[in-house]
């Protein structure tokens, strides 16, 4: 079952390279999402399949990242067949594989136990990801993909560090290194507590740099600013849960060895400044899709402090990444219609959008109000539960930052917004003549039906993975 | 043989220096080429009797390091026809300066640290560290897309140095996944540089400034 979520992406990639034809090609990519997603929910409710071998098992942890990210991808996948409709004038040949692969890429990382392998995937990822931020083939996006591939080559450099750091951390007295997870964390409270420091903090900055953690993230505003809508939300609900994905098992083993205070103090932090630096960023933020980008920074940051917090926040972040997740993914692509209709994608000259673009321009709307948790959106409600688990572990100061940033992004962020949807529609000489079609708009009408779902109700079986999860993270075996 | 083992980790270090201190592009990749050449044969140094799949790792990494990912940038190169660096951040001579103070520094502060292990060379951390800090010297130095390139690599050769304290943390298909990933990594980014040569008529990644706040 591991091989089939691995391999079977990889060959649809190859079959994609393979189509000749411009115009059927994109539809490989639903087709791939719906096998894919359906091999999902058939894994995750059969627990015999969940262990291929020592390297590859689907531990609780992993079937949250692979059933968010799958999730996310079909909503994607449908969009992007919708999407590069009006895009025939460029081949998708690459556009296409690379995303495929991504898509195998992730299933290896959700996968994965070996944290070299997991390294390996990781890595992949970025490489088959900086082609998609140069699909517009502008200078523009030429200069967007040379800093994601520089800043994120370099940080996921310092990550193979990390992880050899970790590695030798477990060496001495006549032990075997190793790098499998089970091993790591059994012999966690053995391991050498300088080097082990040493690897946690080169694996937070390296894993950090692709999640986009403040301050690393220099290369997210560029790079989800330059690509089309939906690359952004494949990477900013993707590609950071599969980095996020990685941390976890850096920060599982951390705790394991009893580091939890250190690697706590570390989190806080760098939540907290991550959160700080988007707030300011986003103030006064002309470019939408730069401003979502800043948003996703955000995101991250509430992640980490959720981590950092500790036990009692663990079910609202857990649960943040799926909603977070989902409502990134609807913004995103609402935000790539609200590009296309104006050709541009600065309020200079972008305003109404609601009249010009119904469905789109409120769920816009609509969405920016969910991720920036107000009720009665998933957010929210993880936004809460986190926020709920900072006062019970007596942090007082935390929770009042994270108020206080919680506030400055909503009012920055809303500036931005409020002038995009409301308002008269621009001149018509801006209009490009694009309006919602069924492709492009029905994919963002469902992820709000999530997003909505998510804050009224937390589906059983989600509910029941998150348990799990947390019970893992705090005692493994 | 601990004593080729150190030679041949002198040699790096050496060679670290002479990369920091050339403006001349084909000459900077050829002396990571050599770089790359020395450290893929390092796994057979370390190994008293060296297993197949050692030697069959140690072969791709020799092939990968030493000629595919150099031919691949000399290739780039070519197509962009330009052969030297223009002037760097910071100076030729200053920056064989600061590559050689952290070396030393390497060498000192590795002395402070807990090794765990003694069946091999002391000089592995000290290399590792020091060549990692030159690969970091070259990516923010230099203006060259494809120095940074080069950059990239002897960072990842720096990194490589460390593991070969662990060669049974990794296990032959992760270390081919690692080569794999560093070939196509050097391959997107002789793509991406291609086309900035071409979009921009210079490799001069200064010019890539429009994005920004």
């Amino acid at each position: 079952m591991a091989l089939a979520f691995v391999f079977l992406p990889v060959l649809l990639a190859g079959l994609a390279m393979a189509v000749p034809s411009n115009r059927a090609r994109p539809w490989l990519l639903p087709l791939a999402a719906m096998v894919h997603s359906g091999m999902t929910v058939f894994v995750l409710m059969r627990p015999d399949l969940q262990r291929f071998s020592s390297w590859l098992v689907l531990d609780p942890l992993g079937k949250i990242i692979l059933l968010v990210v799958s999730g996310l991808f079909l909503f994607c996948s449908i969009y992007a067949a919708g999407y590069l409709k009006y895009r025939q004038e460029r081949s998708n040949r690459v556009f296409c594989a690379c995303l495929l692969t991504f898509l195998g890429l992730m299933g290896l990382v959700a996968w994965s136990q070996h944290l070299g392998l997991l390294w390996v995937a990781i890595e992949a990822t970025t490489l088959v990801t900086a082609p998609l931020i140069y699909f517009n083939r502008t200078r523009l996006s030429i200069e967007a993909t040379w800093k994601y591939l520089l800043v994120g080559s370099v940080g996921i450099a310092l990550a193979l560090l990390g992880t050899f750091f970790l590695a030798y951390s477990a060496m001495g007295e006549g032990r075997q290194p190793s790098l499998m997870l089970g091993e790591l964390l059994a012999g966690a409270p053995a391991l050498s507590k300088p080097w082990l420091h040493a690897a946690f903090i080169l694996l937070l900055v390296g894993y950090g740099t692709k999640m986009g953690l403040a301050p690393m993230h220099t290369w997210k505003p560029d790079a989800y600013g330059e690509s089309p809508g939906v690359i952004g939300a494949v990477f900013a609900g993707g590609v950071t849960s599969c980095a996020f994905l990685a941390f976890l098992r850096v920060y599982q083993i951390c705790l394991a060895a009893g580091e939890g205070a250190f690697a706590s103090r570390l989190l806080l932090f760098m939540g907290l400044f991550s959160m700080a630096v988007a707030g300011l960023f986003m103030a006064g933020q002309r470019d939408f899709k730069r401003m979502l980008a800043y948003s996703s920074v955000e995101h991250m940051g509430i992640l980490m402090l959720g981590l950092g917090i500790g036990e009692p926040a663990l079910y609202g972040t857990l649960l943040h990444v799926a909603t977070s997740a989902a409502t990134k993914g609807l913004l995103f692509l609402s935000a790539g219609n609200i590009h296309r209709a104006y050709a541009s994608k600065s309020t200079d000259q972008v305003s109404g959008a609601i009249r010009r673009l119904p469905i789109s321009g409120s769920l816009f709307l609509a969405g920016f109000l969910a991720i920036t948790g107000s009720p009665p959106f998933g957010p929210f409600i993880s936004e809460f539960s986190i926020l709920n688990g900072a006062f019970a572990a007596g942090r007082f100061l935390v929770a009042g930052l994270f108020l206080f940033f919680l506030l400055v992004v909503f009012v920055g962020m809303g500036r931005t917004v409020l002038k995009v949807t409301m308002g008269r529609a621009a001149a018509p000489a801006e209009d490009a003549g694009y309006r919602d079609g069924f492709l492009t708009a029905a994919p963002v009408a469902a992820l709000m039906a999530l997003v909505l779902l998510l804050g009224v109700y937390v589906p059983t079986p989600l509910g029941g993975l998150i348990s799990d999860a947390i019970r893992y993270l705090e005692a493994p075996l | 043989m601990p004593d080729l083992l150190n030679a041949v980790l002198v040699v790096v270090l050496v060679l670290n220096l002479f990369a920091l201190g050339t403006s001349r592009l084909l000459a900077v990749i050829r002396i990571v080429a050599v770089q790359g050449a020395l450290l893929g044969a390092l796994p057979l140094l370390i190994h008293d009797r060296p297993s197949l799949s050692v030697a069959a790792a140690a072969l791709a990494a020799v092939a990968l390091k030493g000629f595919a990912v150099p031919s691949i940038m000399m290739r780039a190169l070519r197509d962009a026809q330009i052969k030297r660096e223009v002037e760097p951040l910071i100076g030729l001579l200053p920056s064989i300066v600061l590559g050689a103070l952290a070396t030393a520094l390497a060498l000192l502060f590795s002395g402070q640290l807990q090794l765990s292990d003694s069946r091999t060379s002391a000089l592995i951390v000290p290399a590792s560290i020091s060549t990692a800090v030159v690969g970091f010297l070259l990516l923010t130095t230099r203006y060259t897309a494809i120095n940074q390139a080069v950059g990239y690599l002897v960072l990842e050769n720096g990194i490589f140095i460390f593991g070969m304290l662990l060669v049974e943390a990794i296990p032959l298909v992760v270390e081919m996944g690692m080569l794999l990933d560093l070939l196509v990594g050097v391959f997107v980014i002789a793509i991406i540089a291609n086309h900035i040569n071409r979009a921009f008529s210079s490799m001069d990644t200064r010019r890539l400034a429009s994005l920004k706040e």
